[in-house]
């Protein structure tokens, strides 16, 4: 009798810990202990500039682009998809911002079309994969190299300068010490993190992405709700090329082609995305995204030459990808 | 019986996974010419039993020790165990469906000649085999082109291809029908006498008095009992208390259903295969069901009772060509599965893990996913009311899990079939079509089910029950009606429904649609 209460008593205390573990999230420890390694070398190794309040504020901006990138491509896989089209779409909306502040003397009109041509983008990305149907990361590679070209085609290749202060505010404005653009970062945060945990719709993204049959015979509009995914993550993009724009006060076709998809996606799955669907957290992705702009932002401090800099980007994609591979096979699936 | 003596021994086995000790002592010994079949109830620790066996948990990992031939075995992986001639087949068949009988019989362990393969070898060797387990097909078909009971008989061909001596079959019958089953059945009793010795797991006690020398019982991954089926000392029911540690006296429930009137009627129902215009799935069929009835659903295998069940669910299947629904006398027209469930229907699919259940979600979260516009408060989900709401049904239909927080993956079969009939309970329908909602899990999680299906129908549903399996369907229906070839050929009422007089309609309705 004892012996079965001690035992009872161990086991909750055993599932009372689990419990705490799985809140946090195990692999969401992994990433904080991989970023606190990150900073611990960086900091060793530059000790001058790395901890300065404008190197972290520098860190933090180059994170605010790639971070509404990376929240967005999460939604997208967590739903069972991808979309590799969204550097491009940073490049073509800040394009269209450019012209349309060049055309009509606006700012709130340029920001309005720039953002506008991004949904418009991530609605034609869903048609072709719903109603093609054409395999997401097909689909989205044509339109990857789709969109570059409709940026290039907007001014003979040209970038476009922008005047207007209203949107250099964006770009250079503070708020209680912190740049606008990482407010706007804060609130993207928490749009998705209440979008993925709380509401009806970020239940059925990860019920989709989980089973497809499943989430049909529970009475889903699984067409709709791919459609709207992938609005989003072109909205998001338009988002992400608004800020771009604003900092460089410039519509620049190529923005964006520097491997930002790359980005993206790889802090999705450092973040615990499963390729596969039905798996991942804005938590995670943003801590995904942290370690890769402390990476980036460490390896210029450090003087590290740009093309091994892409190369440790490229191991990082492949090594996530293999960490969520061994994961999944020791969970038993 | 040809030799007695004893082929493989497994003494005083112990696995343990981090917080569960899965395997707690198991010791049991098989002869070399038997049938011994191993029983428990779902989380016993069979599956895991036969893993350490067939190397899958390498040596090392386990306590105990295994002997073959009285020699004792280290098996460090599946290929190892095939060597020393155990072969496994398991439950969901490894077969390539798009490679043919041959390719797939010498999958792995090609005939080589010269650096290689030797297809004309190959396939005379297949021939040889497919002769050998009663397989009577091209052996360039491809897989995919055969019946589930005919990939069972290439597996099988394929573990004889390996030199078989102990052959160990998963729930061999949960996929194939009454005469499939017969036949591998019979093709076993063939392999006995060939001196093949084979364990059997299985859920059908029936099917284990039929062919097993020796019946081995695990409970909480502990040998129960070994019984000598020869020796006379086995029935059901003594198997059935060992597995659960109680008596089951009651497996289906005494009770007077309380039926009142029409609640759901389906008048004419025509549809359309998805692929194949022109042909017909369900052809013409009409029926009713009252409040608080129970009105089961028989047929053989392609009899189109899914069929008939999903294109009623919101059109889930096929294409709705003509037909009346009337609920409560009010004619409905759902065509989308958004709308079944609104107007009140709910569909408790046949194959748990691939259509009822997202296998990467909590309890909670799948117990409440049908109907989560209850539990929206000014836009969000209200976390304490899915808890409550999900730990509600863990207590009403004891759900065996630490708590609704956990992933529905880490449950047995039968505590994912309670997780799935929640999910469909909430929303409470008015019309709940259960299709195979005890298929592939214990009998003491069956009469569970069992329970809960007649207290569903005392509450005032309207229950439709497809079930495969005769005793259930003649133990909870209050009428039977029989399906064959897309129609309803007859009807049986549920105090007159014999198993024999079931078959006897399906079988007549064979005969004269084929003539």
């Amino acid at each position: 009798m004892s012996s079965a209460t001690s035992t009872g008593n161990r086991a909750s205390l055993g599932a009372s810990v689990n419990s705490l573990w799985s809140r946090i999230g195990g692999q969401n420890i992994s990433l904080l202990i991989a970023l606190a390694v990150l900073v611990a070398i960086f900091g060793f190794l530059r000790p001058d500039v790395f901890f300065s309040a404008r190197n972290v504020i520098n860190i933090g901006l180059a994170v605010t682009i790639l971070g509404i990138l990376a929240m967005a491509q999460t939604v997208v896989i967590v739903s069972g998809g991808l979309d590799i089209s969204v550097g491009s779409i940073v490049g073509l909306s800040t394009m269209v911002l450019a012209v349309t502040i060049q055309e009509t003397g606006s700012v709130p009109l340029g920001i309005l079309a720039g953002l506008m041509s991004g949904l418009v983008a991530g609605l034609l990305n869903g048609s072709v994969i719903i109603y093609g149907p054409v395999n997401a990361v097909i689909a989205t590679l044509g339109t990857m190299s789709a969109f570059r070209g409709l940026a290039y085609l907007l001014n003979n290749g040209n970038s476009i300068a922008i005047q207007g202060d209203s949107l250099r505010v964006l770009g250079v404005g503070n708020f209680l010490g912190l740049p606008y653009a990482i407010w706007l970062l804060l609130a993207v945060i928490a749009v998705f993190i209440v979008l993925t945990q709380k509401t009806v719709i970020g239940r059925n993204i990860y019920a989709i992405g989980g089973n497809q049959t499943v989430a049909r015979l529970a009475g889903l509009p699984i067409k709709r709700y791919q459609l709207g995914i992938y609005a989003m993550s072109g909205l998001a993009a338009a988002i992400a090329g608004l800020i771009l724009a604003s900092r460089t006060m410039s519509g620049q076709p190529a923005s964006g082609s520097q491997g930002l998809e790359l980005e993206a996606i790889t802090a999705a799955i450092l973040g615990g995305c499963a390729l596969q669907g039905g798996k991942g957290t804005i938590v995670g992705a943003m801590l995904g995204v942290l370690i890769i702009g402390v990476l980036n932002n460490g390896m210029i401090l450090t003087s590290v030459p740009t093309f091994y800099q892409l190369l440790a980007k490229g191991a990082l994609l492949i090594l996530a990808v293999i960490v969520q591979e061994r994961q999944r096979a020791r969970s038993g699936e | 019986m040809a030799d007695n003596s004893v082929i493989l021994e497994m003494r005083h086995i112990v696995k343990e996974f981090p917080g569960v000790r899965a395997l707690d002592d198991v010791t049991m010994a098989v002869r070399r010419g038997e049938i011994h079949s191993i029983c428990g109830e779902n989380g016993a620790g069979k599956s895991t039993l036969m893993k350490v066996l067939s190397g899958v948990y390498p040596h090392g990992t386990y306590e105990g020790e295994i002997l073959l031939d009285g020699e004792e075995m280290q098996f460090h992986d599946i290929k190892a165990s095939e060597r020393s001639g155990i072969v496994i087949i398991h439950q969901e068949l490894a077969l390539i469906p798009e490679l043919s009988v041959t390719e797939n019989i010498f999958l792995g362990n090609e005939i080589v000649r010269r650096g290689v393969i030797d297809w004309d070898g190959a396939r005379l060797r297949a021939l040889e085999l497919m002769a050998r387990v009663g397989l009577e097909t091209d052996p360039n078909t491809p897989i995919k082109s055969l019946g589930v009971g005919q990939q069972q008989l290439v597996e099988i061909a394929r573990a004889l291809s390996k030199n078989v001596r102990l052959l160990i079959l998963d729930e061999p019958t949960s996929a194939l029908n009454e005469e499939d089953s017969a036949n591998l059945l019979e093709l076993m009793r063939g392999l006995r006498a060939r001196g093949i010795a084979q364990i059997m797991i299985s859920h059908k006690l029936n099917e284990i008095a039929a062919v097993s020398d020796s019946v081995t019982v695990i409970r909480d991954g502990r040998t129960v009992e070994t019984y000598d089926v020869e020796a006379g000392h086995v029935d059901e029911d003594r198997i059935i208390r060992a597995m659960v540690g109680r008596s089951l006296d009651h497996r289906y429930p005494d009770h007077t259903p309380q039926i009142g009137e029409v609640l759901f009627e389906v008048r004419d129902w025509v549809v359309e295969h998805p692929q194949l215009p022109g042909r017909l799935i369900c052809k013409n069929s009409s029926f009713t069901v009252r409040r608080g009835e129970i009105v089961g659903f028989a047929g053989l295998m392609g009899a189109g009772r899914t069929e008939l069940a999903r294109s009623l669910f919101g059109r889930s299947y096929g294409h709705y060509r003509s037909g009346e629904m009337f609920l409560g006398g009010k004619e409905i027209h759902p065509t989308t599965v958004h709308q079944a469930i609104e107007e009140g229907l709910a569909y408790v699919p046949e194959d748990r893990k691939s259509l009822g259940l997202n296998l990467l979600d909590t309890i909670k979260s799948t117990i409440v996913s049908a109907n989560l516009g209850a539990i929206v408060r000014r836009g969000l989900i209200n976390s304490d009311d899915e808890f409550r709401i999900a730990s509600d049904y863990r207590h009403s239909l004891r759900i065996k899990a630490p708590s609704v927080d956990v992933g529905v993956s880490t449950l047995s079969g039968g505590n994912q079939q309670k997780v799935v009939l929640a999910k469909w309970m909430y929303p409470d329908p008015d019309v709940l079509i259960l299709d195979e909602p005890t298929r592939g899990i214990d009998v003491g999680a069956k009469a569970e089910i069992y329970r809960l299906v007649e207290s569903l129908a005392d509450n005032g549903m309207a229950i439709l029950l497809i079930s495969s399996e005769m005793s259930e369907l003649l133990g909870l229906s209050d009428r039977v009606l029989v399906m064959q070839g897309g129609r309803i050929t007859g009807e049986v009422d549920g105090d007159n429904a014999t198993e024999e007089r079931i078959l006897d309609l399906a079988m007549q309705a064979d005969t004269r649609t084929a003539s």
